[in-house]
């Protein structure tokens, strides 16, 4: 009885955030300049008759939902795994400088192979992701004591003013790299490329599924290292796997949208007080919860200037400045 | 032979560590000479000996102009805003007892861009005096902020530390809202100043930077002795009977101020405040009575060798200072991390 119980609990939890997703799609779909009812948007997406609003549905603010939904979910998932495997409550892509790695990876191929195409920019912005992973996770757990909550966030911080100082350097030397960039550079699902996108789509949905494929292995890891290989687990692979999915779906986030921070920080919190401590809920309920997320501050960033919008990632990152703060007072552990 | 002088009077007390001395002397004499060589470089290139007698006022008046003018407030301005970005950031490596904070790190850099990008975005056509002044007060909020969300009962080091990551990341958030939102003509003189440059300083901006920097560095010197009491940790400070919530806003006080300053004449240089606090270290240790003045000393050498470079790298197109101590500083910074892994 229990076990059905602990079963029904998080999968009536998923089944709610799932509906709410499909809700938020359609009314950022419906939400904008023009607004557009339930019934239109219905219509477009089965017997598309070249009206202007089904047009603008499935040109401009499908896609948007779509990669806003997508984007997000990545995020989170990311950061879930991040949190679990290096036992950090401030893990995230935006804060350990796997973000800020892939856009120095994506600017640095702007400014020297001057190309504008965007799949370029994906292969980039993997590469960026990675390395940034790596010096992150290797500064962050030499010397005595191995890694540490602390050693690892400050090297995050000192790696993101890095790279993002020699970013700001490669934008003062090219006006051109300047003027397209810094859209791009505050993170934005708007105007997005639906074949980038779709490009993407095949590294995001594999690191999804990896993911959601490693959950129990993610669950036991997450009880700390120790723990983990005394219940028989190889930790060295199943971090390996869990770093490149961590790669995968920031990486492709950041191809697509930019750098966009908060999600990956918080959703994990919100998931957690959910389902609890089981990463095989966990990790889907995060993707779905990051989903609305971003659709929601992307509703915001159309709405708070409006006519005018604000680059979602302006948004998300004002929203997370106070929860990483709040993170930080209720204290990080310094072992 | 003695290493060091005690001075006492009163509540003063002072070591003058002969080292310290002897250090401080090398340091100027190679600034001095990096100066004269920055000041005859460029488009109109002069003899050092040129340079020299024009500075001491014994030459033809020939190079007036161009060195007493153009190059040499900016080679002065160099060398006081590195100071001072060095300062505060040894004033913070030491108040965090953390090797890795520095004015860029915990959000006092991103006050001040903050405040001077909403000048020039927002109006462009304010005084220049607005700019400065907007700097400063950004720094001053953003440190203001950081620290009193810091306080639960105490500022512990960890939570300054954190908390300041966290508010530079909502400044950083706030600014690229601005840059995005502004005319590229103007944004791009906007990441210019986030980069940091002391391209076009003149005389006046020296008198606007040096009154700050009058009162701050001896104060900074003052506090040296109890921010060595604070470098032993919270309990044996109190221990040792330190006042140490005070000394510790004060100090912290003093470094914004510094940054502020710094930040407000020639925009966000990176990397000085954490570089030069390591170099001095490693040359008189880690008692901060003889650190600060060679921490001082170092980031004005830095900040100038680095203007130097930048003029003559790629000329005849000047790569702004900042970019070339993002460069230099940003491996040195890795190393710096590798080397502290026991800390």
């Amino acid at each position: 009885m229990s076990t059905i119980r602990a079963r029904t609990a998080p999968a009536a939890a998923l089944m709610l955030g799932v509906l709410l997703l499909l809700a938020c799609a359609a009314f950022s779909i419906a939400y904008g300049l023009m607004d557009i009812r339930l019934s239109t948007i219905y219509e477009a997406l089965t017997g598309f008759n070249a009206s202007p609003e089904h047009y603008i549905v499935r040109t401009v603010r499908l896609p948007r939902a779509l990669i806003a939904a997508t984007v997000g979910a990545a995020l989170a998932v990311a950061g879930a795994i991040m949190q679990a495997l290096t036992r950090n409550p401030l893990a995230a892509p935006g804060v350990l400088g796997i973000n800020a790695g892939a856009s120095l990876a994506v600017v640095a191929a702007m400014f020297l192979l001057n190309t504008a195409s965007l799949s370029v920019y994906a292969w980039f912005a993997f590469l960026g992701a990675a390395l940034a992973a790596v010096l992150v996770y290797s500064l962050g757990s030499l010397g005595r004591g191995g890694m540490t909550p602390l050693k690892l966030t400050v090297a995050g911080a000192a790696l993101t003013a890095l790279f993002s100082s020699i970013t700001q350097g490669l934008m003062v030397l090219n006006e051109r790299t300047l003027d397209e960039m810094r859209f791009w550079m505050a993170g934005s699902v708007a105007g997005r490329d639906m074949t980038l996108f779709l490009q993407v789509l095949p590294f995001l949905g594999a690191g999804l599924l990896g993911a959601f494929v490693m959950g129990k292995q993610i669950t036991t890891l997450s009880l700390g290292e120790d723990v983990a290989r005394g219940l028989g687990q190889r930790t060295g692979w199943i971090k390996a796997g869990a770093a490149l999915i961590v790669v995968l779906l920031a990486g492709s986030a950041v191809a697509v949208a930019g750098p966009i921070s908060f999600i990956g920080l918080a959703v994990p919190h919100i998931a957690r007080k959910i389902v609890g401590t089981d990463y095989r809920w966990i990790l889907p309920l995060s993707a779905v919860l990051g989903g609305i997320l971003l659709l929601l501050a992307d509703i915001g960033a159309r709405a708070v200037l409006r006519p005018q919008e604000v680059a979602v990632g302006i948004m998300t990152a004002l929203l997370g400045a106070p929860f990483f703060i709040a993170l930080a007072r209720q204290g990080v552990k310094k072992t | 032979m003695r290493k060091a002088v005690t001075l006492r009077r009163g509540p003063l007390s002072f070591q003058i560590n002969l080292r310290v001395i002897g250090v401080l002397l090398g340091l100027l004499a190679v600034t001095l000479g990096v100066m004269i060589i920055n000041m005859g470089l460029g488009e109109f290139p002069i003899a050092p000996v040129d340079v020299l007698k024009t500075v001491l006022g014994l030459g033809t008046g020939e190079y007036d102009f161009i060195v007493g003018t153009l190059r040499l407030p900016r080679n002065f301005v160099a060398f006081f805003v590195g100071g001072g970005l060095a300062l505060s950031g040894a004033i913070l490596q030491g108040l965090t007892r953390n090797p890795l904070a520095a004015p860029d790190v915990i959000g006092i850099t991103h006050g001040a861009n903050l405040g001077a990008v909403a000048v020039l975005i927002l109006a462009p056509t304010a005084p220049l005096i607005a700019l400065p002044g907007a700097a400063i007060g950004g720094a001053l909020a953003a440190a203001t902020i950081t620290y009193t969300l810091a306080w639960k009962g105490g500022t512990a080091p960890i939570r300054l530390i954190l908390v300041g990551m966290g508010i530079a990341s909502a400044l950083q958030a706030l600014t690229t809202l601005l840059l995005t939102h502004g005319n590229v003509i103007v944004v791009s003189q906007a990441m210019v100043w986030i980069t940091g440059s002391v391209y076009g300083r003149s005389w006046e901006h020296l008198a606007r930077l040096l009154p700050w920097l009058v009162v701050a560095i001896p104060a900074a010197l003052l506090l040296a002795r109890h921010a060595n009491a604070l470098q032993l940790g919270d309990d044996i400070a109190r221990g040792l009977g330190a006042r140490v919530e005070r000394n510790r806003g004060l100090l912290l006080a003093i470094s914004v101020i510094l940054a502020g300053a710094a930040v407000a004449t020639c925009g966000a240089v990176g990397f000085v405040g954490l570089m030069a606090p390591h170099i001095a270290r490693q040359l008189v240790g880690p008692s901060q009575g003889g650190l600060f003045p060679v921490a001082t000393v170092a980031g004005g050498l830095i900040l100038v060798t680095a203007d130097m470079l930048g003029r003559t790298l790629f000329a005849p197109i000047e790569v702004p200072a900042g970019v070339i101590t993002a460069a230099v500083g940003a491996p040195y910074f890795l190393w710096l991390l590798f080397r502290s892994r026991n800390a």
